[in-house]
């Protein structure tokens, strides 16, 4: 399968990577990992007229601690955040989510700003970001801008980036003593999209009450979800199983999943039920034990 | 339509070529540069076969434009052999019989050259998950599983399991 002619750039700089943007309108897309963009021009699911290849731009990849922030690259491979020694070690989240992307080849060129800017529900960041609450920083012609995740996924394949506008960076706000997060996925084999997927993220003071908690959900809605009236049930409640399982009935009956090769919608919420109810024990467990 | 002045290092030789941007990387090596031992099987980046190695990364090369290879260095399976003969991982693929029908095997062995590269002494559970994006269909993977640790205890000089050494034994 070969894609549709389309003719390339690579330029050097975010700048002049913008002005093509600008230049070529809607006939250009942004080249960056190129495994989904690549895959859906060899089926001519997607025919841009113009690549705009971006990863020759330089300091785009990188994981940081920096004031009250994690701030990831938007070129960052997954290969590098499974392997990142930070991430393992205080973020254990990343951990769990990228060996569950795609495969080791796939990671080695994809990257976390293409599988959030792709707009995509059945992609795994995206769950993981509303659970982190993180920020986008996109670069554009008027200027750089902070978009918050809750606003940036507006459909399918839609986010709000403007056309010229590049994602660059993921801030997530450094968690505070007490956090721990935790992914899962039921995939049908490696590389598969989710059946569903449970993102969470939960910060416990001392005596077990929840002060923070963020539940994001993958390939259950048209856009990535938050599981909003589970949150509210934890949020400055003491942590108990049975509060567990009342916040996994929540995201189960709150999602709204499709039926496909994957299962039917009464097995997709069966699924996020039963993934909600482990991320959110395992997330606490993760809490108690003084991991982020 | 516009075509693209690339050089491209494979195995070691470089070659400058004018290509259209939507050539993939496994055509350029296969048709442009005529080394067929990198294969394609699935197309659509689940099976592994066209695995290569980029600038010493494993990919899959039916999803890589040749003109993202421009400025880098391409190893395929034909590199993977010296003057003084196979290559660890090929002779481990030999030795533990990894292969039957040898579709999948030139991919196997480009993923497990990065594998061993970053984890010079794997156990089975990493092995498989190494090699997870590569399919196979005829052994059932236990072969090759072997064969890379094979290849792992001969690269990092350690005593190979028990398991293997009798079955080289049994051949003898």
């Amino acid at each position: 399968m070969i894609p549709e002619t389309f003719e390339y750039d690579s330029p050097s700089t975010l700048e002049e990577a913008i002005q093509l943007l600008q230049k070529h309108g809607d006939e250009a897309k942004i080249l960056s990992g190129g495994h989904s963009l690549i895959p859906m021009m060899k089926l001519r699911l997607a025919t841009p007229e113009r690549l705009i290849d971006i990863n020759g731009i330089p300091n785009l990849n990188y994981i940081k601690e920096e004031k009250d922030f994690l701030k990831i690259g938007a070129l960052t491979r997954e290969a590098d955040i499974e392997h990142s020694d930070l991430l393992k070690k205080k973020y254990p989240i990343f951990s769990d989510v990228t060996k569950l992307i795609a495969d080791p080849q796939v990671r080695n060129l994809s990257t976390i700003g293409g599988n959030l800017a792709h707009g995509d529900a059945a992609n795994d960041h995206p769950a993981v970001m509303l659970a982190l609450n993180a920020s986008i920083i996109a670069h554009g012609p008027e200027g750089t801008r902070t978009i918050a995740i809750d606003d940036f996924f507006h459909g399918f394949y839609m986010t709000a980036l403007n056309h010229a506008e590049i994602l660059t960076e993921i801030r997530i706000p450094i968690p505070g003593k007490g956090t721990g997060g935790a992914y899962h996925k039921l995939e049908r084999k490696v590389g598969d999209y989710a059946t569903a997927g449970v993102a969470v993220q939960m910060t416990l003071d001392g005596k077990g009450v929840c002060r923070y908690i963020g539940i994001g959900l993958t390939n259950v809605n048209m856009t990535p979800l938050r599981a909003s009236r589970s949150e509210k049930a934890l949020l400055g409640e003491k942590v108990t199983p049975g509060l567990i399982q009342e916040a996994a009935l929540y995201a189960s009956e709150d999602c709204n999943p499709s039926e496909d090769l994957r299962g039917s919608e009464e097995y997709k919420r069966h699924i996020v039920k039963v993934l909600t109810n482990r991320m959110l024990h395992k997330a606490a467990e993760r809490a108690m034990n003084g991991g982020a | 339509m516009a075509t693209k002045p690339i050089k491209v290092t494979l195995n070691g030789t470089e070659h400058s070529l004018e290509v259209e941007p939507r050539l993939l990387l496994v055509h350029l090596i296969r048709e442009n540069l005529s080394m067929t031992g990198t294969h394609i099987g699935c197309d659509t980046s689940n099976c592994g076969a066209c695995t290569i190695l980029l600038n010493g990364k494993s990919v899959k090369s039916c999803t890589v434009l040749a003109v993202q290879a421009n400025g880098k260095e391409v190893t395929t399976i034909e590199g993977m052999a010296t003057a003084e003969g196979l290559h660890p991982l090929q002779e481990g693929f030999r030795e533990m019989h990894g292969l039957q029908c040898g579709f999948c095997t030139p991919g196997m062995i480009m993923r497990a050259t990065e594998l061993l590269k970053q984890n010079t002494n794997p156990t089975e559970d990493e092995i498989r998950w190494g090699i997870s994006g590569n399919l196979c269909r005829c052994t059932g993977y236990n072969n090759i599983v072997k064969a890379i640790q094979y290849a792992a205890s001969k690269l990092n000089g350690t005593e190979m399991p028990a398991e293997l050494k009798e079955e080289v034994s049994a051949e003898e």
